[in-house]
């Protein structure tokens, strides 16, 4: 099981939860579990998301593996100029 | 192998020299061809309609008049670009904005458009359009947005990121809230705790250039689209889906681009011009003019931000927050999101918290403006910083090295951080030789430090090898400070070949695949990954064609400066093949020889700057000069260290205009003041002083290189660096950005009352 933290917007998809619990490899399995606990993290996924794993961020790279016991955070999506 | 993005360190030839950039002669002599640069035969001229007001129903447009003018070949309103957006909501946010439906929600926004056979007809014809608006009350302030009763932006909006949801509109579009710890507590361990607030005013980023395109579809759903923008292929999607045509069928090409820091990311007016060039069936020039630049495209935020820090006697802050309150326009934004991602981001905190506010008004969709959002909120929260280092006696720079984040750090917006660069940037300000400069008369000195996150993403890159061993790189992403030469190097890197023998092209959106736009400091980072890759895949190819050539394994043969080589005692009579020798041959050794790349890069180092500035006042006028200012940041690695000193400098150049004079000014009326130069003061040559530079080189662990991404971060720290320095020689706390003669002679005044 991988602890994912939740921050900034995303936290009110998953009723306000700082953190979850969810079993995953990668990015793609845990956005899909993620969506089925917490259906209204659709919304936010359609924004826009980005994973960070061990400190790494992945915007687009969903084929991302987790490794047991990393440290996940949740992100939004950032812009740049 | 080939593409594996780890960090290796290694011995470089090409990359860290400083060859000409190879778009300097046409850049110099006029030959480069921008925006507006381009003709069709039989092109139309195009002009747009704009409210007048801030907010108003629009109950009708006449366009009658207009239509039966002689010389008019198209007018278009909202009716002709249908809504198809299937309910991605964004994308109707851009239909909304690009042309006004049933509501102006700005002083700007676009109504109706015309196409004629030349500019005057095209004038006359605006003149023609009758459009019946009810002006409706609008709202232009954040804070006063944010107010029971005021007027509603957006029907539509309710606010997100709070729970339950709300059952009415707002205009506060998002609430944001990132943090660890419990600031409470750490509050109440403080021996000081200082609260300040602050506002910043709106500035734009005064990109030289105006937008400017040539639009032509064709009865066939084809189209071309001719344009200056920081990412062709967005672009490309997201005309077309607005369109409804199909993606492949419009081929955008970029122009050389005279500045966009953000503001060309998103489309404005490129939609209209399509659209009229499919009403018309003829090619459409569309240009704005610098009015029309400042009234609808997008600017950054205005905002208004609380900062509270605790700290102990010994210099460690307990608990820090902050609320930040960003408007983003009349659309929805993540502004303020980033702003409170970034506030914190250099110290390694225990406690923090900070809420960010995304509020809508009647202005300008808000725009990406280099670094967005971090500027505000560092000017805040290292002005603060300051104040708080007095409160104890301590030594700024001291500390912001005693709270820097490290290696290990939980950053403020939750991740766990890697190798970074604020600690190094900070020591190289202590051992700086600005830091012992003698002061003058009325001058002061000031630094503060500034975070952005780069980023990657998708990317597609194209390496071929002519016959003649010369080698055509094809790239995705626009070049905007440099990156042909930077992306030259490194293909010549990993060739073994000179610099000078690599073309670097910007390819339209049909010669390659998918690539995200130049934003986020991704250029070199991403496409500098995926130029590696390629070389590396040509490398394999070239291999495999020296041992066809030899007839020997492929395996026997390595790659080393530009050669390939037969390994082992039994290849010893083989002379090495160099490139030129395979591409000469390569017509019978298999052809053409390529390599080819895409990829998502992803694993973008986050980057740190800190700045030193000194200012000097006039006592009587309070008018203001920077007279000396340093920046250091981290670059990961300096492909070519001239355009990252440039990136550098021209950070700090926006960052300095923003602190001291840059400024939307709005009446009272909901309409903009000063949408011109001449009002809205930008600093030329003669405002600056030659901004010096350091750069610092932590490798970034996700890229072959290190590279980090240096585009943004150094528009950080200018307006606190100038607010302190303004501090250590006024004796006040400035505020309000931009801190303008009017406003430090008010503060000073005030304190001396």
């Amino acid at each position: 099981m991988l602890k994912v933290c939740l921050s900034g917007p995303l936290k009110s998809a998953a009723d306000g939860a700082a953190s979850v619990l969810i079993s995953a490899a990668t990015i793609r399995e845990l956005l899909r579990e993620l969506v089925k606990q917490y259906p209204q993290m659709q919304i936010q996924l359609d924004d826009g998301i980005a994973v960070s794993v061990n400190g790494d961020i992945f915007r687009d790279n969903w084929s991302q593996e987790i490794p047991e016991g990393a440290e996940v955070f949740l992100l939004p999506r950032i812009q740049g100029g | 192998m080939a593409d594996d993005p780890k960090f290796k360190n290694r011995k470089f030839k090409a990359v860290g020299t400083r060859p000409p950039r190879p778009d300097g002669l046409d850049k110099v002599t006029g030959r480069a061809k921008y925006g507006a640069d381009t003709f069709a035969p039989g092109q139309l001229v195009a002009l747009v309609l704009r409210s007048p007001h801030a907010h108003a129903q629009i109950k009708r447009i006449d366009t009658s008049k207009a239509e039966k003018l002689k010389g008019v070949k198209a007018v278009i309103t909202s009716k002709d670009l249908p809504d198809v957006t299937n309910g991605d909501r964004d994308l109707y946010d851009t239909l909304e904005n690009c042309l006004a439906r049933d509501r102006a929600l700005y002083d700007g926004h676009a109504v109706a458009a015309v196409a004629a056979i030349d500019e005057l007809t095209a004038r006359k014809a605006l003149k023609l359009i009758r459009v019946t608006y009810k002006v409706l009350p609008h709202v232009t302030d954040v804070d006063a947005a944010m107010k029971p009763g005021a007027p509603i932006v957006q029907p539509r909006v309710y606010t997100r990121g709070v729970s339950p949801k709300p059952k009415s509109p707002s205009n506060v579009a998002k609430v944001s809230e990132f943090g660890h710890g419990d600031v409470e507590a750490g509050f109440k361990a403080a021996d000081v705790v200082v609260e300040k607030s602050y506002k910043t005013e709106q500035t734009h980023q005064g990109y030289i250039e105006p937008h400017a395109c040539l639009a032509s579809v064709g009865p066939d759903g084809h189209g071309e689209l001719w344009v200056t923008t920081q990412g062709h292929f967005v672009y490309r999607n997201t005309c077309a889906a607005l369109l409804g045509m199909d993606v492949a069928k419009l081929k955008v090409t970029a122009s050389e681009i005279g500045g966009g820091f953000g503001g060309k990311t998103h489309v404005w007016m490129e939609p209209i011009a399509l659209a009229l060039s499919r009403k018309a069936n003829r090619p459409v020039k569309l240009e704005m003019t610098r009015d029309e630049v400042f009234r609808s495209t997008g600017p950054t935020s205005s905002t208004s931000i609380d900062v509270k820090i605790g700290v102990k006697k010994n210099g460690t802050i307990t608990a820090a927050s902050a609320e930040l309150r960003y408007q983003d326009g009349a659309f929805p934004g993540i502004w303020a999101m980033l702003g409170a991602m970034t506030a914190y981001a250099c110290y390694d905190l225990k406690n923090v918290k900070t809420i960010g506010y995304d509020v809508l008004v009647n202005r300008p969709k808000v725009a990406a403006y280099r670094a967005p959002s971090a500027p505000m909120a560092a000017f805040a929260v290292e002005s603060t910083i300051n104040e708080v280092a007095a409160k104890i006696g301590m030594d700024p720079v001291d500390f912001r090295i005693k709270n820097a984040a490290k290696e290990g750090t939980k950053s403020s917006y939750g991740p766990t951080y890697g190798p970074i660069g604020i600690g190094p940037t900070l020591a190289a300000v202590k051992k700086h030789p600005h830091m012992r400069g003698k002061l003058g008369k009325n001058q002061g000195r000031g630094m503060a430090c500034g975070f952005w996150f780069n980023f990657g993403g998708e990317t597609c890159t194209d390496l071929n090898i002519g016959v003649d061993g010369t080698v055509t790189l094809t790239v995705g992403t626009v070049d905007v400070g440099g990156a042909r030469a930077s992306l030259s190097l490194i293909a010549a890197e990993e060739l073994g070949i000179p610099y000078e023998r690599v073309k670097c092209n910007i390819a339209d959106t049909g010669s390659l695949g998918h690539n995200h736009m130049t934003d986020g400091s991704r250029g070199t980072f991403s496409s500098g990954m995926s130029t590696i890759f390629a070389a590396r895949h040509a490398i394999e190819e070239l291999c495999q064609r020296a041992a066809n050539t030899w007839e020997i394994p492929v395996k026997d043969v390595v790659w080393h400066e530009g050669n390939a080589i037969a390994k082992g005692k039994k290849h010893k009579q083989l002379q090495p093949l160099s490139l030129g020798d395979l591409a000469a041959g390569s017509e019978n050794t298999g052809g053409p020889i390529a390599g080819h790349s895409q990829i998502v890069a992803d694993g973008a180092g986050v980057s740190f700057a800190s700045h030193i500035c000194d200012i000097e006042v006039d006592p009587e006028t309070s008018a203001t000069k920077v007279v000396r200012y340093t920046v250091i940041q981290d670059a990961g690695k300096a492909i070519h260290p001239d355009y990252v000193e440039g990136q550098f400098q021209g950070g700090a150049a926006q960052g300095i205009g923003w602190a001291l004079n840059e400024e939307y000014i709005y009446g009272d009326d909901g309409r903009l003041q000063n949408p011109g130069f001449l009002d809205y003061r930008i600093p030329v040559c003669s405002d600056l002083p030659f901004i010096d530079t350091q750069i610092l080189e932590i490798p970034n662990p996700n890229h072959p290189y290190g590279i980090r991404g240096v585009g943004e971060t150094s528009i950080v720290p200018p307006l606190a660096a100038i607010g302190n320095a303004l501090s250590d020689i006024t004796g006040v706390r400035m505020t309000h950005v931009p801190m303008s003669p009017p406003r430090i002679r008010k503060a000073i005044k005030e304190k001396q009352a």
